[in-house]
């Protein structure tokens, strides 16, 4: 009977094949009908160190990346030191005996030299080759119709002549051949252990990382402007951007640096346009200035944080959920700005949705908590749909007098007129009569620097008003599992996946327990945790850092004090990390 | 109803009704006052401009004008602008603002400026000192220049704002005086009219805390440009810029040429009305 889902790893030396091996593999089970959900956590450098990809394939939608592995492959030695105590009892090894020498078998595993780079060398004298002889073996065993990666094949190598593509085609099938020849024909293999279900081909299901998503959201969002500098894991963002925002007559700068990359969006933002830009940990630091200069002159603008572990330059490609409190508490003074974080790569494309509509509306800075989990996994999704969320507009200026001729010195337009909902309609530049001058000083309504303390208070009172008012625009928070369960988990981002897969595990053994991931973060979504703290005698909070940062602001907020599942080594939790929480949780409660 | 007028404007159509927060004899109003005349020459609808500014007593400039204004936070006007004008390409924008707003903190961002060539135009208020926190030395400040920070004066060499800007590959530079205004109005006039970054670097003396480079020493020090000076000749200008026995008045430099927005323009193969199209085509490419 086959499984529904099956978990492989391949890893190797960082650019030596591992991701375009893991790529390929992924594009062609998709097409042939397979979910897909990958990882891939190479190292910092371009060359040289560790570098795994894992795809969890099946025919249902997952949401972690597997706790264990059922199929390994290791191009070298150090791929098998560092992952073969993740493959499970019963699992199988390929490795290629050029590079790695793993000890004589034990009954654990089942493990088989496929030698991939000797095949590509001499058989098929084409070395790089040796990634398509990988997909092959990977595909040979667990029964993936070959088709699919040859009509890939041709898609991607067809242009480029008849030889190379006939190099590839050759080497995808002396994988398959091999492994047909060696191992899955000989009578202790167990074809079952690793034939997989798959779901039927769906022309209305993509394949895209969260970087795309995130790009592809901004796109529907209408994004007109994008300035970012590059940093590791947002680059994608920009350079997806570079190449299609100017085909909707938008604009895309790599500037100089972080701050004038924030400071060209607010920029941006005044003129009226939707504006963003996408860095990470280091470069939201830059970037807190200029948060609060968009807060005090009330200015839209959206910042994409891909989070990495820190502190400081810390591990660029490692996961953690570390930038909460820079998101929320993040610069000097009192700044109002609006968090949201997806919770999954499909998530990705709603949010920023959100994000640009949020931060208009309420007219903040708006950060998107994205992570590196979420900007490097690609996984197959629905087809998004651009128009399931409306676009909020800015609240229109209209000229004081109705026919746009304003005499200059009198009834200068009070761009920050004082209001029951402190959002002031807002013009901009070109529009007769809405003239201002935006500015980081404490200012009156009609925007001119003002030091008197009424005006102080006003206008805090203003801003903090309209802040109060933005859980009434919550998005949806996710839930899960039984909302009358005595025992709760709350999680945000990434970390949804894997809480989500606990809860289900646990209540296949019996144990209620609700979870659920707010997507606002800052303001607290009150409205969305306070029914779901009723009636619990015990609730968690599960993050990937060390201080419980989400929970802290929840004790803050609710006055009471949270319980915290936390993991802070640079990967995303493992499910078996939290279902033991849940566990303990549950039966602390039996008498 | 009326047909529309072609206002013809005059320099109070610019001027907003916030008093001016300079000292008297600042010549900070010599570079307002010729402001108002360029934009009243070009006659500009107020509506249609944005100034863009820093930190720093002439940072305030855009508050005294009735145009559009984005009052930053130091040393950004740059990058703000930037992202003002690639926004909305149609719009005049200048940017006003100090000598530490532009080569202090904002050094890094002058450079690039420099490098990106936008069409607009950055007036630079040079007096050779930090006026608002009053008194300290700012990057054009000539070595031995005593201050409370620096009490037995400074050791950096000043930097030559004019020859910085040309080496970083700027398309128009220009010096000009306060106490010229009729003169400066002329510069920002050919710095507007220059299709790219206009830098104009003004002295604008700080008769409060600068008591070396005041009216009286500029007027001995200034020259008007020599009359074969070509100023499309680079080695040329190099040395006319360096100068500081005359400082050279007028426009040193300039080259023709598209603008980084109007290149940028050029590059756009659409407009946001092809944004469903694009969608499909993605999730295509994606499938």
């Amino acid at each position: 009977m086959p499984k529904t889902d099956l978990v492989i790893r391949v890893a190797g030396e960082a650019g030596e094949g591992v991701l375009s091996t893991g790529q390929l593999l992924v594009q062609g089970a998709a097409r042939a009908g397979y979910r897909v959900l990958t990882d891939f956590s190479p190292p910092a450098e371009i060359k040289g160190g560790y570098s795994l990809f894992q795809l969890r394939i099946g025919s249902q939608q997952f949401h972690s990346r597997g706790d264990e592995l059922d199929l390994l492959l290791a191009f070298n030695q150090e791929a098998y030191d560092m992952s073969i105590g993740e493959l499970r009892e019963g699992g199988l090894l390929i490795y290629d005996p050029a590079q790695a020498k793993p000890p004589a078998s034990t009954n654990r595993v089942q493990q088989y030299a496929v030698p991939m780079s000797e095949i590509a060398r001499t058989q098929l004298k084409f070395e790089l080759g040796k990634n398509v002889v990988a997909v092959g073996v990977l595909a040979a065993l667990f029964g993936m119709p070959e088709e699919y990666l040859q009509k890939l094949l041709q898609q991607r190598f067809g242009g480029r002549g008849q030889d190379i593509l006939g190099k590839n085609l050759a080497a995808l099938q002396a994988g398959l051949d091999y492994v047909r020849e060696h191992i899955t024909s000989s009578p202790d293999f167990n074809p079952d252990l690793f034939a997989v279900e798959r779901g039927t081909p769906d022309a209305h299901r993509i394949v895209v990382s969260g970087n795309q998503a995130v790009s592809l959201g901004a796109l529907a969002a209408g994004v007109g402007f994008f300035a970012g500098y590059p940093i590791t894991p947002a680059s994608d963002i920009m350079e997806f951007l570079a190449g299609e925002l100017p085909k909707v007559g938008g604009t895309v700068v790599q500037a100089e640096d972080e701050i004038a990359s924030i400071n060209m969006v607010l920029g941006a933002s005044f003129a009226g346009k939707r504006a963003m830009t996408s860095t990470s940990g280091p470069g939201v630091s830059l970037m807190v200035e200029a948060l609060g200069l968009g807060a005090m002159a009330e200015l839209p603008c959206v910042l994409v944080d891909a989070q990495r572990a820190g502190p400081s330059t810390g591990m660029p490609t490692r996961h953690e959920q570390g930038d909460l409190w820079l998101a929320v508490y993040g610069g000097h003074g009192e700044i109002q700005r609006i968090v949201i974080a997806p919770t999954s790569v499909e998530d990705c494309f709603y949010q920023i949705q959100n994000a640009f509509n949020l931060a208009d509306k309420y007219q903040m800075p708006a950060i998107l908590l994205h992570d590196t989990v979420l900007a490097v996994r690609t996984e197959s999704i629905p087809r998004p749909d651009p128009n399931r969320i409306p676009r909020i507009e800015r609240l229109a200026f209209t000229p004081p007098n109705g026919n746009g001729q304003v005499p200059p010195h009198e009834g200068y337009f009070l761009r920050y007129a004082l209001n029951e909902s402190g959002i002031s309609p807002m013009s901009s530049p070109g529009q007769a009569g809405g003239q201002y001058v935006a500015t980081g000083l404490e200012h009156n309504e009609d925007g001119r620097p003002r030091y008197d303390p009424e005006t102080k208070r006003d206008m805090t009172e203003k801003r903090m008003r309209k802040f109060a008012a933005v859980p009434n625009d919550a998005p949806e928070a996710e839930y899960w599992g039984d909302q009358s369960a005595e025992v709760g988990i709350i999680t945000w981002g990434s970390s949804a996946g894997p809480v989500q897969e606990a809860i289900r595990l646990a209540e296949a053994e019996g144990i209620k327990v609700a979870g659920m991931a707010p997507k606002l973060l800052w303001p607290v979504a009150h409205q969305q945790i306070e029914p779901f703290l009723r009636g619990k005698r015990e609730v968690l909070v599960a993050e990937v850092n060390y201080t419980g940062q989400y929970a802290q602001i929840l004790n803050a907020h609710f006055g009471r004090t949270f319980g915290r599942i936390n993991v802070y080594a640079g990967e995303a939790f493992r499910v078996r990390e939290i279902l033991a929480a849940i566990r303990k949780m549950a039966a602390a409660g039996v008498r | 109803m009326a047909e529309p007028i072609t206002l013809t404007r005059t320099v109070d159509d610019y001027k907003s009704d916030e008093k001016p927060t300079w000292c008297p004899g600042c010549g900070d109003f010599g570079v307002l006052n010729a402001l108002y005349n360029a934009m009243r020459e070009k006659n500009y609808d107020p509506k249609d401009v944005v100034l863009v500014s820093g930190i720093g007593c002439s940072s305030r400039l855009p508050f005294f004008v009735s145009t559009y204004g984005f009052h930053g936070v130091h040393g950004r006007a740059m990058p703000i602008a930037t992202g003002v004008k690639l926004a909305r390409p149609e719009l005049n924008v200048l940017v006003m603002g100090g000598d530490g707003d532009a080569f202090a903190i904002g050094g890094g961002h002058f450079m690039h400026a420099a490098r990106r060539n936008l069409n607009v135009t950055y007036v630079i208020m040079d007096n050779q000192t930090y006026g608002l926190t009053k008194g300290q030395a700012s990057p054009t400040a000539q070595t031995g220049y005593v201050t409370k920070a620096s009490p037995k004066g400074t050791l950096e060499a000043p930097v030559n704002p004019l020859l910085l800007a040309m080496a970083c590959g700027a398309s128009f530079v220009a010096r000009g005086f306060s106490g010229q205004p009729k003169d400066l109005a002329q510069l920002m006039l050919a710095g507007i009219e220059h299709s790219g970054l206009a830098i104009i670097d003004v002295y604008s003396p700080c008769p409060t805390f600068n008591k070396v480079n005041t009216f009286k020493t500029y007027r001995e020090e200034v020259a008007p440009l020599p009359a074969d000076h070509d100023r499309s000749n680079f080695d040329a200008s190099l040395r006319i810029a360096a100068s500081t026995e005359p400082r050279y008045l007028g426009v040193l430099y300039q080259r023709e040429g598209p603008s980084y927005d109007q290149l940028l323009e050029e590059r756009k193969s659409g407009t946001p009305a092809d944004l469903p199209k694009l969608m499909d085509s993605l999730f295509e490419r994606f499938s």
